[in-house]
């Protein structure tokens, strides 16, 4: 039973970004694995755990991605595998999805798991989209994987949305994303790294998958800073408690937050 | 020459960044206030593997070099020096005696268990009356049949009561040097009483106790190398725990460091952030030369061991280097920090408290300076080892065994 | 000029999300011109009462479905129904509210009628029929203006980020039902529970936030009960009577009860409170945070909040950084104090 995990190779999230003549950067900082990815790789481990089966993980990305991949194979999945093609430099979740897909395909995976969304474009929709192009169930946002039959090919989900938690079965295979209230990921293990360090990666090209480059939708025609707030902070002081909590609503009152 | 990590010795390296930000880095300073050491923590060392990080597969460890544990360290004390004093006692001072000295037996009795996790261990050296002065130890050994008879006190010994395994060394005759024996002691023996002591300056989030030996008894299959040879296996252990204590320094000179980066960034005084001032860019640029010159100086010692070379000399020049730096640091750190810097709401008064100890244990900064003095002149040359550390073979320390 | 908008109305067993409204509302602006129309889409339960809400938020008409197979919200038959009316229609743009749902939506139909998405944008311009949108990325930290190069074009709109919605209850326009694109047979997924938490505002629709922050355990003042040896039970039951204290604040306000990550991890509030990168990214009129010192992970997720009110004890705490107004103090008597002048001053 197969199961893959899609990782992405990301800035690090305490990384001061910039743009600079219309590129993104991000100084010094290190490239790591999404961190929703890495309770996603938790949760594709604890099914093969659980239930057995083989871990996959795959990114689609340039060679750095081979990092987070590392990370992935360390953190105890069977193997990675590198999704990389000049021919599709910069795509959008439309065109991951479609690559992913075909991968999804290409290895005969029951289930496919993502992080609930990438901290760079922050999109969360590759998920939703690939399970559409397969025709698969898309559960997004697990919170909980109450229950998984392979034989009857179902799954069982909580998922975390505005409400509280949505209770739903699915037929297998599935899409799945992660959210947080998944658990703590684990640690990489010291013989995971040994076995990272050594491991080889493969890289599928877009022939390998059998599909053309897909077609880009989404543009960026620009990237800029935010302007930067103007805040003049008012500190509000007063001898008592009282005085300085009737000074405050007297302020939120003009301000008409109230 | 390749000054750069290895991919795995990176990956180490994050990993247990990791595990201190997430679970140590949040709750040490309430330990530290409560003068206790969290029950969590050795524990999770355990599991995580670190206890055996630079141990042979066979022999239960991970398999990974003393790079490797040089890394690790450097980490632990980036979060509490306490966690790298596990380290120091259980893997340097112990552990690693019983590669180098241990028979194939007493490693498959007690080292394999202490790499594991499965036992924690000590060193017991240090007595109320004898501290520098090794020669000065009056705790005794007298061989009875098959067995030892242990009697004596040691003070100043981490993980005392938390640890179930110590290795001591006592006298076996009246010999200053030659009269010194180690023994290898499970402290459930009757007759053995352990205790804390409170009220010390740093070291709070630890443990830090006393070992009392009343008649008892071990077999003679518990002596650790030959009779006699106890001066020069203490000697060694030092090597390896004096390793961890300029690694874990240099991971305290780099929180300090940070440390005040961030507050040089964060704190405005006159108009401007502080980092704007010279004085204390003064203090930054002394702790970024500190820590670069006090990691190549462990890491230099680290390869040293790895290629199987005997480092006496440049340990203790790293460990000296290393702590006097790190208190020098710690200082500074509190002064960029200004008044705040003297309240344990922020982390630069622990380090300093902490800093301190290591300026006094695994040999003081006067004896390094000593030893270096004498090295330099001639006065001091290091004779071979019966036994020595063994060189990291990557094949060997892997295989199952 | 952007002639056509379907508008998704997104709500929770028939109980609409106020963000529905701005989406509609947004809608109505963009295509204002006299061309310009606005389509409803609700499908599910009370769909016909959201119908005449949504066309006095601005829709021009409604299309409804209340078939059995949409009782339960699932995305699939949503997601089919919305491309066939999308088919039909042949709109410029939908728009979609920034949930867990019209997020996925959003996703599937653009696979479905090979089209892209803007996904949580906080601003649209209308270059000639062209929707140019502003959104974040990296966490705000920086900005991007994005288009769809397709019809139609599919935008998620972030919550708060439009203005408010106006109601005008003169408007009216014609409600049609449609019939479901798939039937029950063809759906791969069934839904069988739900677990909600019952009238507690959400953090997606608040106007006002009060969060919690690692502080609201200090009150050392506070003896737990003596059944609590554990020193982190003690530290919890703290943190509890604090953010009880906190909650009280909210409740009088009118608002939702938020948290920082350290209070979550620690083990005092349940992470749906979490606000924060890795939490829920909300953008009320007024955030007030308690306790809290303001890592970049948390401003992340409420920097763009219209007022943001700071109580801490540390006059270094970056969060004074970002707030209009602070208060360097003991939490434990200035949230009290709050919590009685806003009584007194709401008439409470």
């Amino acid at each position: 039973m197969k199961i893959a995990v899609f990782v992405k190779q990301v800035p690090d999230s305490a990384a001061k970004m910039a743009v600079d003549n219309g590129t993104v950067t991000w100084g010094e900082a290190p490239l790591v694995i999404n961190p929703w990815d890495e309770y996603a790789v938790e949760a594709a481990l604890v099914l093969a755990e659980k239930y057995g089966g083989e871990v996959s993980a795959l990114s689609l990305g340039g060679e750095s991605a081979k990092e987070a991949l590392k990370h992935a194979l360390a953190m105890g999945c069977g193997e990675a595998i590198l999704i990389s093609d000049p021919a599709i430099p910069s795509p959008d979740a439309g065109a991951t999805a479609r690559i992913l897909a075909a991968a999804a395909t290409k290895l005969g995976v029951y289930l496919a798991i993502f992080g609930k969304q990438a901290i760079d474009a922050d999109t969360g929709l590759t998920a939703p989209m690939t399970a559409r192009l397969l025709g698969w169930p898309s559960l997004t946002l697990v919170a909980a994987i109450t229950q998984l039959d392979a034989v009857a090919k179902s799954i069982r989900v909580e998922r975390g949305i505005e409400e509280g938690r949505q209770v739903v079965e699915g037929k297998l295979p599935a899409i799945l994303s992660i959210g947080k209230d998944f658990g703590e990921p684990r640690y990489p293990s010291f013989m995971g790294i040994r076995k990272a360090s050594k491991a080889e990666i493969p890289t599928w090209s877009l022939a390998e998958l059998g599909i053309p480059a897909p077609e880009i939708k989404v543009s960026w025609p620009e990237i800029f800073s935010p302007p930067p707030r103007e805040v003049s902070g008012d500190l509000i002081t007063g001898d008592s408690a009282e005085e300085i909590a009737s000074k405050l609503v007297d302020k939120l009152l003009a301000a008409g937050v109230l | 020459m390749d000054f750069h990590l290895s991919e795995e010795h990176r990956m180490v390296q994050n990993m247990v960044r990791e595990f201190t930000q997430k679970e140590v880095i949040p709750v040490i300073k309430e330990w530290d206030r409560r003068q206790e050491m969290a029950p969590f923590i050795l524990p999770r060392m355990a599991e995580l593997g670190i206890l055996g990080i630079n141990i042979p597969v066979r022999y239960g460890g991970q398999g990974f070099d003393y790079l490797a544990l040089g890394l690790v360290c450097e980490e632990l004390e980036a979060a509490d020096s306490t966690l790298r004093v596990v380290m120091s006692v259980h893997m340097g001072l112990n552990s690693m005696a019983l590669l180098q000295w241990g028979t194939e037996e007493q490693k498959k009795k007690f080292l394999v268990p202490q790499a594991k996790g499965e036992k924690a261990a000590c060193f017991g050296l240090t007595e109320p009356g004898a501290g520098s002065d090794v020669a000065g130890i009056k705790g005794t050994a007298k061989r009875v049949g098959d067995e030892y008879v242990l009697n004596g006190e040691k003070m100043w010994i981490s993980l005392a009561t938390k640890a179930q395994h110590a290795l001591v060394v006592l006298r076996t005759a009246e010999d200053p040097h030659e009269g010194l024996t180690a023994f290898i002691l499970e402290l459930d023996r009757k007759g053995v009483k352990t205790g804390d002591i409170h009220g010390k300056l740093g070291m709070r989030a630890g443990s830090t106790g006393w070992i009392s030996m009343t008649d008892v008894h071990i077999p003679a299959g518990n002596r650790l190398g030959e009779e006699g040879e106890g001066f020069k296996i203490a000697m060694s252990c030092l090597d390896n725990g004096r390793y961890t204590v300029a690694a874990g320094a240099t991971g305290l000179i780099r929180a300090c460091l940070e440390a005040s980066v961030k507050y040089a960034h964060g704190r405005t005084a006159f108009n401007r952030e502080i980092g704007q001032f010279q004085l204390v860019q003064q203090k930054i640029a002394y702790m970024v030369q500190s820590y670069e010159a006090a990691r190549l100086l462990y890491l230099r010692a680290g390869w040293m061991k790895n290629q199987g070379e005997r480092n006496t000399r440049e340990t203790s020049l790293a460990k000296w280097f290393a702590t006097d730096a790190s208190f020098d640091a710690a200082s500074e750190a509190i002064q960029v920090h200004g008044a705040y810097g003297f309240s344990d709401e922020y982390d630069v008064e622990r380090y300093l408290r902490n800093s301190k100890g290591a300026v006094i244990y695994e040999g003081t900064s006067e004896i390094h300076q000593l030893m270096q003095a004498g090295y330099a002149l001639g006065y001091r040359e290091d004779a071979d080892l019966r036994c020595e550390l063994p060189s990291y073979d990557a094949e060997f320390w892997q295989a199952a065994g | 000029m952007a002639g056509n908008i379907l508008a998704y109305v997104d709500h929770f067993k028939g109980r609409p999300l106020q963000a529905s409204w701005e989406v509609v509302s947004a809608a109505r602006k963009l295509a204002a011109e006299p061309d310009g129309r606005v389509t409803a889409l609700i499908f599910g339960p009370e769909a016909e009462k959201m119908a005449q809400a949504s066309i006095h938020y601005g829709a021009d008409e409604a299309l409804i479905c209340e078939d059995a197979s949409l009782a339960d919200y699932r995305p699939e038959p949503i997601a089919a129904l919305i491309s066939k009316i999308g088919k039909e229609h042949q709109p410029d743009a939908i728009f979609f509210t920034t949930s867990t749902r019209g997020r996925e939506l959003a996703a599937m139909v653009a696979i479905d009628l090979d089209s892209g998405v803007l996904p949580d944008v906080i601003n649209i311009e209308n270059q000639g029929g062209k929707l140019v949108a502003t959104r974040p990325i990296y966490a705000g930290k920086l900005l991007a203006k994005v288009e769809c190069r397709s019809k139609p074009q599919l935008l998620t709109l972030r919550v708060r980020a439009f203005g408010k919605p106006v109601e005008d209850s003169s408007r009216s326009g014609k409600v049609t039902k449609v019939a479901t694109a798939l039937g029950e047979t063809q759906l791969a997924t069934k839904v069988v529970d739900y677990a909600t938490v019952e009238g507690r505002v959400s953090l997606g629709d608040a106007a006002i936030i009060v969060s919690g922050g690692r502080g609201t355990s200090n009150n050392l003042t506070l003896t737990p009960p003596a059944e609590i040896t554990d020193e982190k039970q003690k530290e919890i039951w703290r943190a509890q009577q604090g953010f009880r204290m906190v909650g009280e604040l909210a409740q009088v306000l009118g608002g939702a009860l938020g948290a920082s990550r350290a209070a979550v991890d620690a083990g005092y509030v349940p992470y749906d409170h979490q606000v924060g990168q890795t939490g829920k990214v909300v953008s009320p009129d007024l955030y007030v945070a308690v306790g809290i010192s303001g890592a970049i992970q948390h401003l992340a997720g409420m920097r763009t909040s219209k007022v943001i009110v700071a109580i801490n004890k540390d006059p270094d705490a970056p969060i004074f950084g970002v707030a209009r107004y602070g208060v360097v103090g003991d939490l434990f008597e200035i949230v009290p104090a709050l919590t009685k002048v806003l009584k007194e001053r709401l008439h409470k």
